[in-house]
C-alpha cells in the first residue's frame, strides 16, 4: 500500500478501502464510477481542478491560515473610530461561549422537538427585542439591517397596495443600494431632502412628496450620520394621514436611553443586532430584525419565520412552533411573502444572550456612557483649529460627522497620516456625501477610553496643524 | 451497555431541564455584566450625557428585560443548548438537501481569531490584505470547481444568491432593452422554493415544471414553456430527489435559443465536486451554499453564504465591490457601473467564507473528488438499505442510482399502519436522530429525504438504518407508540392550534402574557 493510500483524510472515514469494498458489494456495483451512470460522458469534467496542493495535516493548515491572517491589522491592535453600520462594541465572553456551543453551532432546521433549544432561545430573543422595542412581534433574524429595511418596505407595499417609498436622504449608501435592488422593479425609491443644518428630514419636502402612491416613509434613528431625528412624531403623523406605513430603522443599542420608535408612531421598526454581542468580523456579524404590533395586517405580511410559544400534551410544558407558517414561501413557493431560508439565526440567539446579560440597567448605563463619550470626543475635536464636530446641530448618539474642510487637507490625507500613527480615522464621506466636502463619520463607543479619545485629538492636532 | 445488541439503537434520552422562559428567572437587581465606568474627567466635562436629548426622544420606561446574574444566564443557555441536537452529536443524515457534514473545529478557531473578528469593513485596504486574500482565492477556487469566470461572496445564503441571480438576469435583459418583455422565469418543482420565490420578488412570473415518472422535468415541457418572454431558467441538479438530469445541457440550450439565461442552483453539489460542472452543462450563473457543501456549520439557520459565480459576459453585473488582485495587492473595486448594486451590506458572511476556504485547502482537488465519491457511495448504500425497510419506498427512476441524496416515501407505511412521516420523525427523535420530510408541496406522498454526505462512518449509517427499521417495525406492531412520540425528548406532542390563531399566537413573552396569562388569572 502506498503512503498516499494510508493517509485517509480525517473528514472522510469511509475512504478506508475495506469499508468501501464492503459497501460497494452491498450496493451490488463494482466501483463508485458506476453510481454516476446517470451523468453522461459529455457532461463529465475531464480536467483536473487547478487547486493548491492539499494541506491535509491540521498543523500545516493552521500554519498556512495563521500566516495569511497575520497580514491583517485589527481594531484590537490599532485604535479605530470606524462605524457606519458595523460597530466595535464589547462582546461579553458568555456571548461567544454560547454561540460556539456545538449544539447550537452545528444544528440547522430541526423540529421543535429535538431542536427545542433553538426554538426557545429564538423565542426568547424575539421576546427580549420586543421589550427593547416596545413591540409585540419580532422576527427570527434576517440577513442584516439592509434586508430588514427592504422587507419592511415590501411589507408596506403589500399592506397599502402602493408602489413608492420615501426614504431619508441621509441613509447609509450601502443599505440604500440593497433596498433599491430589492425594490426594483416593483417599487420606486425616492429620497426626501434633509435640512443642511440639522441633517434631519425636511418636513416640507416630505409633505410635498407624499402622494396616493406612497406606501411608506422610512427614516432612521440615530441616523447613519449619527444625529438624532427628533421630528419623528411629526413624520409619523404626516405618513399616517396619507394612509402610508411609517418605518423606522434603529440601532438597538441606543434604546436603553432613546425612545423606541413604536412610542413615536412607527408601524414597522427594523435594524441590525450586530452591536448586541456580535464581533464585527469585517462586516460578517450583521443580522437584521423587523418588529411590528401584533395585528394581523402586519403579521401576515412577514416573509420571516416567527417562532411562537404554545402548550404541549403535558400540562405545564412549553412548546414552540412556527406562527402563521402558511404566509411563507416554504409553504407556498412564489405565492408566499417574498422568500425565506437560512439567514442569521445564531446571531439572534447571541443577541438574546447579550440582552439577558445586560438587563434594563445595563442597556441604560451603556446608552448613557456612549452619549457621554461621544460628547466628550466631539467637544475635544472641536478644540482643534480647522476641525469642527459635530457638523449637524442636533443631539448625537455614538456617531457624528467631523468637518475637516477648514484644514485644507483631504480626509484621505488625514486618514493616511492617522494610520501611520496606528489610528483608523472615521469613514471618509467625501464621495458618498459630496455636499459635505471633506468630512468623516466618527464612531465612539464604550470601548473608547478617555485616553484613546485624547490620543486621537493629539494626533489629529499634529496632522492638521503641524 | 452501549447500543443495544439486539435492536442496534440507543436507549437515548434527550436532556430535559424543564427550563423556564428567561423572564421567569428574573430577579430584580441582578446583573449579568457591568459596562465600563465613565471616567470622572469626562463626566466633569460633559455632564450626564443624556440631558442634551430632546424630551420626546428620552426613553420614559426602562425596557422590561430579565435581570439575572452571569452564571444564571450561562446556565440557562447551556441548558437550552443541551435541548438542541446539533450535527456534532447526531448522525445527521436525516436533513436531506441540507448537507449536514462535519464542520472542522480548526476552522472555527480561524474564524474566531481576533485577526478576523476584530476587523471593520471600512478599514484601509492595506490593513486587511489577509482577509482579502482569503476572499480572492476562494473566488479562484470556486471558479475551478464550477468553470465559472468570477464569483461574488456577498450573498449571505442560497436564497439571497437566487435573488442576486434574478437581479443579474434582469440587468442583462435590461442592457439589451428586453427586460420588460422577458418577464417569465422557469424552474422545477424539485428545485428549492426560493428558486421560485426570490425570482417573484424581482417581479417574475414563475413557471414551474413538474416531474415525469423518472422524477425529472420533461425537455419537451421546457421547450413548450420557453418563448420570447423567457428571462431564464433556475434549476437544481441533481434535484432534491437525488436524481441527476442527464439532459441538462439540452435544457440550457433550449433556454439559450429562446434568448434566456440559465442559473444553476448548486445546493446539491456535494456529490458532483470534480465530476461535472456548471460550465460543461451550459450555465451562465451558479451558486454554492458554503454552509452546506463547503462545510461551514449551519448555526441553527445561519449565518450562511451563497457564493455566486457567473460567466465572463455577466461579470459586470455582479454585486459591488469586486475583490481584485493586481499581482501585488488585493483591493475592493466599487466602480462597476453596470453592477446590480448590492444584495447584502458590506462583503458577505466573512466567518463562513473563512471556513469554506480552509476546508478546500485541507482537501485539494483529489480530496474534493473523494468527498463527492464517498458522499455518493454512502448515499447509495443507505438507499439500498432503506428500500429493504417495510413501508419505505423511493419513487421515480426505478433501478437507477442516486447522486448524494434520496427523496423517499412512507406512503405504504401510512396506508398500512396509519403512521405518517411526521409520526416517524417524532419517533426517530427518541433514538437521538432527526428525520426531515421535504419542502412543500409534498409531491412525493409522506416524504422523507436522507443525505448522508461523506462525513459519516459506515457504522453510523448502519445505526441510522437500525433506527428507521425499528420505527417501521413499531408502526406495524404498536402504531400508537409511534403516533404519540416523542417520548424521550425535551417536550411532548405540541399543540399547534395556538400558532395559526391570531387570538392565541404569541411571538413574544409579552404577547403571551397579554393573551393567555391575563385570561387565566
Amino acid at each position: 500500500m502506498s503512503k498516499k493510500q494510508t493517509r485517509i483524510h480525517p473528514y472522510i472515514p469511509n475512504l478506508v478501502p475495506d469499508v468501501q469494498a464492503k459497501m460497494l458489494e452491498e450496493i451490488g456495483v463494482k466501483n463508485i464510477d458506476e453510481l454516476y451512470n446517470d451523468i453522461p460522458q459529455h457532461l463529465r469534467f475531464k480536467g483536473k481542478m487547478n487547486l493548491p496542493e492539499p494541506l491535509s495535516s491540521e498543523y500545516a493548515l493552521k500554519c498556512h491560515v495563521d500566516r495569511i491572517l497575520s497580514k491583517n491589522k485589527s481594531c484590537q491592535e490599532r485604535l479605530s473610530f470606524l462605524g457606519g453600520g458595523c460597530w466595535q462594541h464589547y462582546v461579553p465572553a458568555i456571548c461567544d461561549e454560547i454561540n460556539h456551543r456545538a449544539e447550537f453551532l452545528t444544528a440547522y432546521a430541526g423540529e421543535p422537538y429535538e431542536d427545542q433549544g433553538r426554538f426557545q432561545a429564538l423565542f426568547e430573543y424575539e421576546s427580549m427585542m420586543g421589550e427593547l422595542l416596545d413591540m409585540d412581534v419580532v422576527n427570527v433574524p434576517t440577513f442584516d439591517w439592509a434586508q430588514a429595511a427592504g422587507t419592511s418596505i415590501r411589507m408596506a407595499e403589500r399592506i397599502t397596495d402602493r408602489s413608492e417609498v420615501l426614504v431619508c436622504s441621509t441613509i447609509s449608501p450601502g443599505r440604500l443600494a440593497v433596498i433599491q435592488n430589492y425594490c426594483h422593479p416593483a417599487m420606486v425609491v425616492n429620497p426626501v431632502k434633509s435640512c443642511p443644518k440639522t441633517g434631519q428630514m425636511d418636513v416640507d419636502d416630505l409633505k410635498a412628496k407624499m402622494s396616493a402612491n406612497t406606501a411608506a416613509v422610512y427614516f432612521e434613528n440615530p441616523s447613519y450620520l449619527g444625529f438624532i431625528e427628533d421630528q419623528c412624531q411629526i413624520i409619523a403623523d404626516i405618513t399616517h394621514q396619507n394612509g402610508s406605513v411609517c418605518i423606522a430603522g434603529v440601532d438597538p443599542i441606543s434604546l436603553g436611553i432613546l425612545s423606541p420608535p413604536s412610542n413615536y408612531g412607527a408601524d414597522i421598526v427594523c435594524g441590525d443586532i450586530q452591536p448586541l454581542g456580535m464581533h464585527m468580523q469585517y462586516g460578517g456579524g450583521q443580522a437584521g430584525f423587523i418588529a411590528t404590533h401584533d395585528e394581523e395586517r402586519f403579521v401576515m405580511q412577514y416573509p420571516s419565520r416567527l417562532f411562537g410559544i404554545t402548550q404541549t400534551a403535558v400540562d405545564g410544558e412549553w412548546g414552540f412552533g412556527d406562527v402563521a407558517y402558511e404566509r411563507t414561501s416554504f409553504a407556498h413557493r412564489e405565492e408566499g411573502n417574498e422568500f425565506i431560508g437560512t439567514a442569521a439565526a445564531l446571531w439572534g440567539i447571541t443577541a438574546g444572550v447579550y440582552l439577558a446579560l445586560m438587563g434594563p440597567g445595563g442597556m441604560q448605563e451603556l446608552g448613557q456612557i456612549i452619549m457621554q463619550k461621544t460628547q466628550y470626543a466631539m467637544r475635544r475635536l472641536s478644540e482643534i483649529g480647522g476641525i469642527s464636530a459635530p457638523l449637524f446641530q442636533t443631539a448625537h448618539f455614538k456617531e457624528f460627522v467631523v468637518d475637516f474642510n477648514a484644514t485644507g487637507k483631504t480626509v484621505r490625507e488625514i486618514n493616511r497620516a492617522l494610520l501611520e500613527k496606528g489610528i483608523f480615522g472615521g469613514k471618509d464621506l467625501s464621495t458618498e456625501f459630496s455636499d459635505l466636502g471633506n468630512s468623516a463619520l466618527y464612531c465612539v463607543t464604550e470601548i473608547h477610553s478617555k485616553e484613546n479619545i485624547d490620543h486621537l485629538v493629539k494626533s489629529l492636532n499634529e496632522i492638521v496643524n503641524d | 451497555m452501549g447500543i443495544k445488541e439486539k435492536t442496534k439503537v440507543r436507549a437515548f434520552h434527550q436532556a430535559k431541564w424543564d427550563e423556564p422562559i428567561i423572564f421567569e428567572l428574573s430577579n430584580k437587581g441582578e446583573r449579568g455584566i457591568l459596562v465600563p465606568e465613565i471616567e470622572e474627567e469626562i463626566e466633569a466635562t460633559v455632564g450626564d450625557g443624556v440631558s442634551v436629548l430632546p424630551e420626546n426622544m428620552k426613553r420614559k420606561k426602562a425596557p422590561a428585560l430579565p435581570e439575572l446574574g452571569q452564571m444564571q444566564v450561562l446556565k440557562h443557555y447551556l441548558r437550552l443548548s443541551q435541548q438542541n441536537l446539533g450535527a456534532d452529536l447526531n448522525v445527521d443524515v436525516g436533513q436531506g438537501t441540507c448537507t449536514m457534514k462535519y464542520s472542522p473545529k480548526i476552522n472555527e478557531q480561524f474564524a474566531a481569531s481576533p485577526k478576523l473578528t476584530e476587523l471593520h469593513p471600512f478599514q484601509d485596504e492595506d490593513t486587511v490584505q489577509g482577509i482579502l486574500e482569503v476572499m480572492y482565492n476562494l473566488d479562484v477556487f470556486l471558479r475551478e470547481i464550477s468553470g465559472m469566470d468570477q464569483f461574488s461572496l456577498q450573498p449571505a445564503s442560497g436564497s439571497q444568491a437566487i435573488l442576486a441571480m434574478a437581479s443579474i438576469v434582469q440587468a442583462y435583459h435590461a442592457s439589451r432593452g428586453e427586460s420588460e418583455q422577458r418577464d417569465e422565469l422557469i424552474t422545477t418543482i424539485f428545485s428549492h422554493p426560493s428558486d421560485a420565490a426570490a425570482a417573484a420578488v424581482k417581479g417574475y412570473k414563475v413557471i414551474t415544471l413538474y416531474q415525469n415518472e423518472d422524477g425529472l422535468p420533461e425537455l419537451e415541457a421546457l421547450k413548450a414553456a420557453v418563448s420570447d418572454r423567457t428571462a431564464g431558467l433556475f434549476i437544481t441538479n441533481p434535484e432534491d430527489t437525488g436524481i441527476f438530469n442527464p439532459q441538462i445541457a439540452e435544457f440550457t440550450r433550449a433556454v439559450h435559443e429562446a434568448g434566456g439565461l440559465c442559473g444553476y442552483d448548486q445546493a446539491n453539489a456535494n456529490g458532483i465536486l470534480g465530476i461535472t460542472r456548471a460550465r460543461e452543462a451550459g450555465f451562465d450563473l451558479c451558486f454554492f451554499n458554503l454552509h452546506k457543501t463547503f462545510s461551514a456549520p449551519h448555526g441553527c439557520g445561519g449565518p450562511a453564504s451563497g457564493a455566486l459565480g457567473v460567466t465572463e459576459q455577466l461579470v459586470k453585473f455582479l454585486p459591488v465591490p469586486h475583490v481584485e488582485y493586481n499581482g501585488n495587492k488585493y483591493s475592493l473595486n466599487f466602480k462597476v457601473p453596470e453592477s446590480i448594486g448590492k444584495v447584502r451590506d458590506f462583503y458577505g458572511s466573512i466567518p463562513v467564507i473563512m471556513k469554506a476556504y480552509a476546508w478546500i485547502r485541507s482537501l485539494g482537488s483529489q480530496g474534493l473528488k473523494d468527498v463527492a465519491c464517498t458522499a455518493v457511495l454512502n448515499n447509495n448504500y443507505l438507499f439500498r438499505k432503506v428500500l429493504q425497510i417495510r413501508g419505505a419506498s423511493a419513487p421515480y427512476a426505478k433501478g437507477r442510482h442516486r447522486i448524494e441524496q434520496v427523496r423517499y416515501s412512507w406512503e405504504y407505511l401510512t396506508q398500512e399502519t396509519g403512521v405518517t412521516t411526521e409520526d416517524v420523525t417524532n419517533r426517530m427523535i427518541d433514538f437521538g436522530f432527526h428525520m426531515w420530510s421535504s419542502h412543500h408541496p409534498f409531491i412525493v406522498p409522506e416524504p422523507f429525504t436522507l443525505e448522508p454526505t461523506e462525513s459519516y462512518a459506515k457504522a453510523e449509517l448502519d445505526e441510522y438504518i437500525a433506527g428507521l427499521q425499528k420505527v417501521s417495525q413499531e408502526a406495524f406492531e404498536n402504531p400508537d407508540k409511534v403516533k404519540n412520540a416523542p417520548h424521550n425528548s425535551v417536550v411532548h406532542k405540541i399543540d399547534n392550534s395556538w400558532l395559526d390563531d391570531p387570538q392565541k399566537w404569541a411571538v413574544t413573552w409579552r404577547a403571551y402574557l397579554k393573551k393567555h396569562r391575563h385570561k387565566k388569572e
